[in-house]
């Protein structure tokens, strides 16, 4: 859906002149010799959903850690709101978190879990229980007030545990995989209503995950990471269609990797040639590639048409046999080997019938895709 | 394997019970004794505890030894749970595997020896022997004992709650006593019915610690004895027998049932 023109883009982080909320400078962690973080620099704005994105064990978790001061950072500063948070204690943080197993108070109730930080706060009694019944108002639990937490099921707790830590209405929320322990369809509910807290609260998000739908779906940035350190931040469409490394590529949905050597054809034109017999790829790159330079070519399935006869107008088209067909409902992705016995995979929205369908097992295809369809990488 | 209720099985559970519970069933049977004479039965009857009200020595043991009891213990779940925090928790530090080894010493020295040391310890520093040295001793051992059901508690704990509440603005002290304590409570009570009643039927180390002016209850048990066995001492035995098992059973049941609470609740936790 196309956004009416008057409504300005949230882009902080193109701004020269705003003002992170967060900054990580050159921020090194080490645990005995393991490097958890390898010398991080990110700048997170006021009112973003920031999400930290890699395979479990790559540091977002202690990235996270250090921010609401439960790790101290080896080397580097943490900033936030312009002051450095090195000595301050993880009970003076303007932050809150949302912790993985929500880490309720077995023996309090729901109202008393979410009044437990108010009540160590500055603000007044009687303050509190308005607070408190807000709170659960925003998370659609005003029933479940007096109950205990191992009274409720889990997709309740969760929103317990999110309102407690909204409550205080920290700078900074913390999300430590706050989705993980709900089943598919629950998560994609939570994931919108997550957004529209976020966005009805004003408060800026930073959420770990190590699921890339959830991060696609409710972050203004993603950060990917890998083996602590940063690989890519980017908003998720730049992220996905533009990704800077094979491994961003490979590790946001999926992708058909092609080496080769990529030789200069003049305006930000490059031909790639990759296999014996077959016809270079064409693609377009804005980077300065020298010929002969070994690069990676990177195309999505779902950008690779699939046709019986060669298409005229498409700068690419190669031909094949289907090898496999995988049906998913919505879409089908087909599996097609090509004369070298190179396997490229090409996605089709079902738009007709299964029985109906054009091509089947075995049928020789054309796969044709436009020259700015992939992108080439250098790492 | 064979799950049958064979003759061997049989034979041998009785055997071990009668070995374990035999004697402590005849001094009960003997303490209803109508006779004066321990080893003659002469019909039931319960003057023997009638007569034990008015026997002031007994009384003022008894006394002692409750009082004894209770603060020992208090002290012990004191000490013994912050022993058990620090194992659990202090992670690594210089001399943590030296310091629980130490903890758990006291369990398997001898009662002579702690008694011994603990004498030559209070006579060089000139302490005073009586409620205040054997309250001291108790301490010492059963604090171990505390330490132990404290700590395999704290083992299992859920570290994020402790984490959860330093975000919501605790200080660590804060942190224990509104998050930590109320959840390990069940623990630190059991540990305390431990104490009390480990401290209620010391003899050895009490024999040590103490001076003329206390003596608890098993003292005097074991000291009148030495004039032979009266149906008066079957009756206090068989209610110091009463206490220590409804204390033994108490602090079980508690650790049991909130240990099953808690796999259900987990369990649960794991399902939604």
């Amino acid at each position: 859906m196309a956004q009416p023109a008057s409504r300005p883009v949230f882009a902080p982080w193109n701004d020269p002149a705003a003002k992170p909320l967060i900054q990580f400078k050159s921020v090194t962690k080490k645990f005995g010799e393991f490097v958890a973080i390898d010398d991080v620099t990110i700048d997170i704005f006021a009112q973003e959903f920031f999400a930290l994105l890699g395979p479990s064990g790559c540091g977002k978790t202690t990235l996270m850690r250090m921010l609401a001061g439960f790790e101290r950072p080896t080397k580097g500063q943490i900033l936030l709101d312009g002051k450095d948070l090195a000595d301050v204690p993880p009970n003076r943080r303007e932050t809150n978190m949302m912790f993985q197993s929500y880490a309720l108070f077995p023996h309090l109730s729901v109202w008393e879990n979410i009044a437990f930080g108010l009540k160590r706060s500055p603000m007044p009694k009687g303050e509190i229980g308005p607070r408190v019944e807000q709170m659960l108002k925003l998370v659609r639990l005003d029933k479940f007030a007096r109950r205990k937490p191992h009274q409720i099921s889990g997709g309740q707790r969760q929103r317990v545990a999110l309102a407690r830590s909204l409550a205080k209405a920290p700078k900074l929320l913390l999300l430590d995989e706050p989705l993980g322990a709900l089943d598919k369809k629950l998560r994609q509910d939570t994931q919108f209503e997550l957004m529209d807290i976020q966005e009805k609260t004003g408060t800026t998000f930073l959420i770990v995950t190590h699921d890339q739908e959830e991060a696609m779906t409710v972050a203004s940035r993603v950060a990917v990471m890998d083996h602590g350190k940063m690989i890519q931040i980017d908003t998720p469409d730049r992220i996905y269609e533009m990704p800077n490394s094979v491994y961003v590529a490979d590790f946001i949905g999926d992708v058909n990797i092609i080496k080769g050597n990529a030789k200069p054809t003049g305006e930000g034109r490059f031909a790639i040639s990759w296999a014996e017999g077959q016809p270079d790829i064409a693609a377009a790159s804005g980077a300065g590639i020298a010929a002969g330079t070994p690069v990676h070519f990177a195309i999505r399935p779902e950008k690779i048409a699939i046709s019986a006869d060669k298409p005229a107008d498409r700068a690419n088209a190669v031909k094949g046999r289907i090898e496999d067909i995988a049906y998913l409902g919505n879409i089908s992705t087909y599996k097609v080997e090509l004369a070298n016995g190179a396997m490229i995979k090409a996605q089709v929205a079902n738009d007709r019938r299964l029985a109906r369908r054009t091509f089947s097992w075995d049928d020789m295809v054309w796969l044709s895709f436009t020259d700015t369809a992939g992108v080439i990488l250098m790492k | 394997m064979n799950r049958r209720f064979s003759w061997f099985n049989a034979t041998s559970l009785t055997l071990g019970f009668a070995f374990l519970y035999l004697p402590m069933l005849i001094l009960i049977t003997y303490s209803f004794n109508e006779s004066k004479l321990v080893t003659v039965w002469a019909g039931f009857s319960t003057k023997w505890y009638g007569e034990l009200i008015h026997n002031e020595a007994f009384l003022d043991a008894a006394v002692v030894t409750l009082k004894v009891a209770v603060m020992s213990s208090t002290f012990a779940t004191l000490l013994g749970t912050m022993a058990a925090y620090v194992l659990i928790r202090g992670g690594r530090f210089y001399g943590r595997t030296l310091f629980s080894g130490m903890i758990y010493a006291p369990l398997v020295m001898p009662d002579v020896i702690t008694g011994l040391s603990l004498l030559l310890l209070f006579i060089s520093i000139g302490l005073d022997r009586g409620i205040g040295t054997i309250v001291l001793a108790h301490t010492t051992f059963s604090m171990c004992y505390v330490s132990v059901v404290v700590s395999s508690r704290l083992a299992t704990f859920d570290q994020s709650l402790e984490e959860a509440a330093l975000d919501l603005g605790c200080t660590p002290f804060d942190a224990f006593r509104s998050v930590t304590l109320p959840i390990i409570a069940p623990a630190v009570i059991s540990g305390w019915l431990l104490a009390f009643t480990l401290s209620l039927d010391d003899l050895v180390i009490a024999s040590f610690a103490a001076g003329p002016s206390a003596t608890t209850l098993p003292m005097k048990i074991f000291s009148s004895v030495r004039l032979g066995v009266s149906p008066e001492i079957n009756a206090l035995s068989t209610i110091m027998i009463s206490i220590v098992t409804v204390g033994v059973i108490t602090a079980s049941l508690i650790s049991k049932r909130s240990i099953v609470k808690q796999r259900a609740e987990e369990q649960k936790a794991v399902r939604n």
